[in-house]
């Protein structure tokens, strides 16, 4: 099928992942921080699905809305709400940030007008139907020692919490 | 007719409207979806509350209509006219959104659900991935209907419901990857994540995946039919909820419709895993031995069913009508059940046109499975006794993941035994 109004939804999509980026930042409660990044990160997933990459978009969903999001609810439910809303949300470090903001800014534009250079030709695009088993190929051929690595630093990462969580075991 | 309301009903076209990309048809299957599960949901209630009365040696609801069958309706009508509270010192919007997002999420799900080959609204190349994505999300609207409440009891119901979601997630997530290892052992090689896929793989492979490599096919369901019933909150999973600790769990503070769109959520969670479960082991809108009893004797016998069933229930319908006390106070609801068993009838002559009856078919195979699904979990229910928080964790994480893992791995030695083998071989030759 034929992807409609193609614009649309990239604006749409693109607009809500900054508008509720922005609300992470600016609410003093932090559970509605945490509702505002679980929509930005659903609109990146709509972003993913926007570019073919369907596989990418249902692990974006899985993992971080799914899985991460919610413990960080979890997490934030045991706070002491009061006393988190009293304490300083900003700290004043104003020519800090607008200088950081303006060289973040002058790189991207700087990329936006000359950069065709740097970034390869654009591919074919792959069909949508084959796009996971493509990435299960890649990742059990080309980038079967990059997993693998990946897969240990996650293991080191579960034996570290326990370890750290519990005294004695 | 116009042209888009036409072309999809060409006889040559094979796939379901989101694909064909006629968002006219998409329409009309969400309506009939939604409508169609909405409706379960308002039966389930009456069934569940009669199932577990006759379990319990009592008679249920027989008040409202004969032998209750209105009691839904005067439900609604309370829940729909009761005070909407919010409490005192609630957040107002995460309490408002809480319901909504758990609704938005078990309706997105049954975007893929294939009832049969083409009658799903939409088949995508992720189908499972995105159903077990987007069904985690209901979590979100238990912790966010939890925390909102601002009172104790809701707080540990939603602490206890995410705790038990995430941790039952991960098992089913690998008895799901297990069946998906199974439908790549075709010529090609290529598995799929497809629902209809999965389906027509069991097809190729003429075996439900319960049954294959006996019994790991049979131990990854039993793992994902156990932890199906912890993420849908039901008996004997129902700790969030549990009614002698925690009053009613998450929901506590709800009231009105708010609390009966929370009752829409579970209810409608439950026939979408249950169809997962359908579709990944019991093959989907496959009949029973599509190649055992295979031929056109068997073929017309099958077809017959639909028909069989609705004739089954009017029957029953009449012989209740019959046995109504005969008092002139009963006289309309006689009358009213006698006309209820007629329209079953009817529709029973509906699904005998030879038409009709070979459209119906798969749709009916897929809701006659969901339907046994539905009994089980009100026998677990009406059974069980429930379990401890600790219990729980126990089973979740040190038998079912373990026993996932193991499924997994035997699975994919099983599948590959032939090329273990050579590769034996062919060290030991060296």
């Amino acid at each position: 099928m034929q992807p409609v109004a193609t614009t649309f939804f990239f604006y749409l999509l693109a607009g809500l992942a900054i508008a509720s980026g922005v609300l992470v930042i600016t609410r003093r409660n932090p559970v509605h921080s945490a509702l505002a990044l679980i929509l930005t990160l659903l609109s990146l997933a709509g972003l993913y699905l926007m570019l073919y990459a369907p596989f990418v978009a249902g692990v974006q969903i899985i993992l971080y809305v799914g899985g991460i999001m919610v413990l960080f609810l979890f997490v934030i439910m045991l706070v002491n709400l009061e006393r988190s809303e009293r304490e300083k949300q900003f700290n004043q470090q104003w020519i800090a940030g607008v200088a950081a903001a303006i060289a973040l800014g002058a790189l991207f534009v700087s990329i936006y007008w000359k950069g065709h250079a740097i970034f390869p030709a654009p591919m074919k695009l792959a069909a949508e139907t084959d796009n996971t088993q493509r990435v299960g190929e890649m990742l059990y051929s080309n980038y079967m020692f990059p997993f693998e690595i990946a897969s240990l630093l996650l293991l080191v990462a579960i034996i570290g919490a326990v370890v750290m969580a519990k005294k004695r075991i | 007719m116009p042209g888009f309301i036409t072309n999809y009903l060409d006889k040559s076209v094979h796939v379901t409207p989101g694909q064909y990309g006629s968002p006219f048809w998409a329409l009309v299957y969400i309506l009939l979806v939604f409508g169609g599960v909405s409706l379960a949901v308002v039966c389930m209630n009456w069934l569940e509350r009669k199932i577990l009365a006759h379990m319990q040696v009592r008679l249920g609801p027989m008040r409202v209509g004969p032998h209750g069958l209105l009691q839904p309706i005067a439900d609604a009508l309370k829940l729909i006219l009761k005070e909407d509270i919010i409490p005192d010192g609630a957040d107002r919007f995460v309490f408002w959104i809480a319901p909504l997002i758990i609704l938005l999420s078990v309706f997105s799900v049954y975007c893929v659900i294939p009832f049969g080959p083409t009658h799903a609204i939409t088949d995508m190349n992720i189908g499972i991935l995105f159903m077990l994505g987007v069904s985690s999300l209901g979590v979100l609207g238990i912790v966010m209907a939890g925390w909102a409440s601002n009172s104790h009891y809701p707080l540990i119901g939603a602490l206890r419901s995410s705790a038990q979601m995430v941790s039952y997630e991960i098992a089913m997530g690998l008895a799901v990857v297990s069946a998906v290892l199974m439908t790549s052992l075709n010529d090609q090689g290529t598995g799929t994540l497809s629902m209809i896929g999965i389906v027509q793989a069991q097809y190729a492979q003429h075996t439900w995946f319960i049954f294959k490599f006996f019994p790991l096919g049979l131990l990854a369901f039993f793992i994902f039919a156990v932890a199906m019933v912890a993420e849908t909150n039901r008996a004997p999973f129902d700790l969030p909820e549990a009614e002698s600790e925690l009053t009613a769990g998450f929901h506590t503070e709800y009231s009105g419709l708010r609390w009966s769109l929370f009752m829409l959520g579970e209810y409608a969670a439950m026939i979408a895993v249950s169809s997962i479960a359908i579709t990944l082991w019991l093959g989907g809108w496959m009949r029973p031995f599509p190649n055992l009893l295979h031929g056109a004797t068997w073929d017309l016998a099958f077809s017959l069913f639909p028909a069989l069933t609705f004739f089954g229930i009017a029957a029953l319908t009449f012989y209740s009508t019959v046995r109504m006390p005969k008092h002139s106070f009963f006289r309309i609801q006689t009358m009213g059940l006698g006309a209820f068993g007629g329209v079953f009838a009817l529709i029973g002559l509906l699904l005998l046109i030879p038409r009709v009856r070979n459209d119906i078919q798969d749709v009916y195979w897929f809701i006659a499975k969901i339907a046994l699904f539905m009994y089980l979990y009100i026998w677990y229910r009406g059974t069980f006794p429930r379990y401890r928080f600790d219990q729980l964790m126990k089973v979740g994480w040190k038998v079912l993941l373990p026993m996932g893992i193991g499924v997994l791995m035997l699975t994919g030695i099983v599948a590959l035994r032939t090329e273990i083998v050579d590769f034996v071989r062919q060290l030991v030759h060296i």
